[in-house]
């Protein structure tokens, strides 16, 4: 069977374990009839040219988690910072782990998107916001459709997450292919911050596949820093829609570390619905073997004085390829917007591939937008500079990999994930490098 | 120190060293001269190390060990220093944390452990002190927004870190001005010894009235074509270099 067949027929099944009668399950019946009407993107739209999902799409995937399988901490420790002080929201299998996970219900709310769709308390705030700036699209709709469970962050107005909150997702592969869909929903009000780390980690060989979807509301004044690590294994691939709405004057900042999984595609979207929005967009990507990272960046600035930083770099090796796609839309009312746009790119090896491509949609005549790209290889006059102080080649290579990316690297605010993320570059590129950067 | 023996080199097929000797023993510091275009860079460059260069005869012996078919980092690891006529800006890695991974790695290649903490810094501070760069200097960015100057102060700094057996100074006067010139300068004959020896490539005698040499050599279409004591910088910054052209065309 097809595997869209499959989890429409599945809708049925999926019905029997949730209420039906929730308002959210309205939506879900909505969502399953337009993943059905729109299927998965294929390589003919646009947006979707250069990346393939046909070879992942092909696994006999299994579309619930059906036992639940347990995972000793010290097993999985590397998997996150923790060297931290953290809230941590620990999914197994797409079930939460109590036993991994540290929640609170103490002024702010970090806990489970199941118990926010079931209780009372929560009912506003999942009226207010849930699917609410979720584009409609096949692979968001399927998400919605079987919407269940995932990370629920609620801070609410003027206050501070006294501690970063991490959401970690790990796959085991009891089963011998697994289909995945996490829904985050995130709501920060007025004048406050909070900072987030999310992985997807698989832990086995056997084919994972994730469609995760994250909504992100920035009220006025908050702050937001979103960091995501994706360093998964070469069956595991990623499909993360990510959809940032943010009020007057809010700063909202997503970091996307890509170093590795089979396919990762990255839907980042960023909705300013106000006046002195501040939105940051910051990647890295290391990837090689035949790895392919797909960023996708949307920011839609509709309001005056407004500014939108997008900072992406890729270092490609082998035959590893990469995408990057990114949209910005002005219109007519934005004027005084400052939107940049950087994607710098070095390819190791002659058969590593990019494809990177700006689209600019600007209606207003008063605004500052800039894009440039760059593709090219390492300097070979720094390499020499290095090696004649005595540093060997592959040091000196890396060396300098990381000076390509130091900026973006410089722009992570808590130090012990700056420092887990040197570190996660230094092993990639199989050196050690006797500093931080 | 360092023996070359009828060295060819070509770049991109084109031949620029046409048969140079020269023979610089411990304790000497050695001035080559020339016009542009003579191969002067392409010395230094060849005996660092550098892989665009293509020896097609002759011999560089390092203390009487063929150098040639060595990298440019174990040519460093054996004592070979040159300071760069343009030096690279590498953002993001701050000047001390290069001079510290350039210090152990050579140390690791010769089997040495790494230096402690304590002394890196002790060595840093002194070594800074003698080329009077400010503290600040240190955590920047290597060469990053640099003056010409600057950048080559911060290579004798390099160089003074590194304590090399075989110091080439590739138009290290370029871009200085006259106070710098003479710190450049001092932190150099600060390293000369015995055990060393120092090769300074220049257009201008100007370097050489504080870096004295021993012998002038100068380089014209690659190969030398007069060597002399230090009186024969003064007569080439007074007559120019046609005169040198003309005796060896006549």
């Amino acid at each position: 069977m097809e595997l869209k067949e499959k989890l429409v027929s599945s809708f049925l099944a999926f019905e029997n374990t949730v209420d039906i009668d929730a308002p959210v399950h309205e939506i879900r019946s909505q969502a399953i009839k337009n993943f059905e009407e729109k299927g998965f993107p294929s390589k003919k739209e646009e947006a979707w040219k250069y990346t393939s999902l046909n070879a992942i799409l092909k696994h006999d995937y299994s579309v619930f988690p059906k036992e639940e399988n347990a995972l000793e901490f010290k097993d999985i420790k590397k998997y996150f910072v923790h060297d931290l002080d953290t809230y941590k929201i620990v999914f197994i299998d797409g079930k939460y782990s109590s036993h991994l996970s540290e929640t609170t219900h103490d002024k702010i709310d970090v806990c489970l998107m199941s118990s926010a769709l079931s209780h009372e308390k929560y009912k506003p705030i999942i009226e207010n916001y849930f699917n609410k700036v979720a584009k409609q699209d096949g692979l968001t709709s399927l998400n919605t459709a079987f919407s269940r469970e995932g990370a629920y962050i609620y801070i609410p107005k003027n206050k501070l997450a006294d501690k970063p909150i991490q959401i970690v997702h790990f796959s085991t592969g009891k089963e011998s292919a697994q289909m995945l869909q996490p829904r985050n929903l995130i709501v920060v009000e007025e004048n406050s911050h909070v900072q987030i780390i999310e992985r997807h980690q698989s832990l086995t060989n056997n084919a994972v596949l994730t469609n995760s979807v994250t909504e992100i509301f920035a009220d006025k004044r908050a702050i937001v820093d979103y960091y995501k690590i994706q360093n998964d294994n070469e069956n595991a691939s990623l499909i993360d829609n990510t959809f940032i709405e943010q009020q007057a004057q809010s700063i909202a900042s997503v970091h996307t570390f890509a170093f590795g999984g089979n396919i990762t595609r990255n839907n980042l979207n960023f909705y300013q619905k106000g006046e002195g929005i501040d939105s940051i967009l910051n990647g890295v990507t290391i990837i090689e073997g035949k790895q392919h990272v797909d960023h996708n960046t949307l920011v839609h600035h509709t309001e005056p004085n407004c500014e939108s930083h997008q900072d992406y770099k890729g270092i490609f090796d082998e035959k590893a390829t990469g995408v990057f796609n990114g949209k910005i839309i002005v219109n007519k009312e934005a004027q005084k917007t400052n939107a940049f746009q950087s994607n710098n790119n070095v390819l190791l090896s002659d058969k590593a591939t990019i494809n990177s491509k700006p689209q600019l949609e600007i209606f207003a005549d008063d605004v500052k937008c800039s894009h440039g790209c760059t593709i090219g290889q390492l300097d070979e006059n720094a390499l020499f500079y290095m090696r004649a102080r005595g540093i060997g080649e592959k040091e000196a290579r890396a060396l300098l990999m990381y000076a390509f990316a130091n900026n973006v690297l410089e722009s992570v605010k808590i130090p012990q994930l700056k420092s887990r993320i040197n570190k996660l570059i230094a092993n990639k590129l199989g050196v050690n490098i006797g500093f931080d950067l | 120190m360092l023996e070359i023996k009828d060295l060819h080199a070509s770049v991109e097929g084109k031949e620029i060293l046409k048969g140079l000797n020269l023979n610089v023993k411990a304790g000497e510091v050695h001035a080559i001269m020339g016009p542009n275009g003579a191969g002067k860079s392409t010395l230094a460059n060849i005996v660092a190390g550098k892989e665009e260069y293509e020896v097609t005869e002759g011999n560089i012996l390092l203390e009487g060990e063929d150098i040639e078919e060595l990298a440019p980092e174990e040519r460093a690891h054996k004592g070979v220093f040159m300071s760069f006529q343009y030096p690279v800006e590498i953002p993001g890695v701050t000047v001390t944390n290069f001079m510290k991974t350039a210090i152990n790695e050579t140390r690791k290649a010769q089997g040495l452990e790494e230096m402690p903490a304590k002394d890196m810094l002790k060595k840093i501070r002194e070594k800074s002190e003698l080329l009077e760069i400010d503290r600040k200097f240190l955590s920047r960015s290597l060469n990053e927004g640099f003056s010409g100057g600057e950048k080559k102060r911060n290579e004798i700094f390099q160089m003074a870190m590194m304590e090399p057996k075989l110091a080439i100074l590739d138009e290290t006067d370029s871009g200085l001005d006259i106070d710098a010139l003479r710190i450049v300068a001092n932190g150099v004959n600060k390293l000369k010894g015995q055990d060393n020896a120092v090769v300074v490539i220049t257009h201008y005698q100007r370097l050489l009235e504080y870096i004295v040499p021993d012998y002038v050599h100068v380089l014209y279409d690659g190969k030398i074509v007069k060597s002399g004591s230090k009186e024969l910088a003064l007569e080439l910054e007074e007559k120019g270099y046609d005169w040198i052209k003309e005796e060896i065309n006549a």
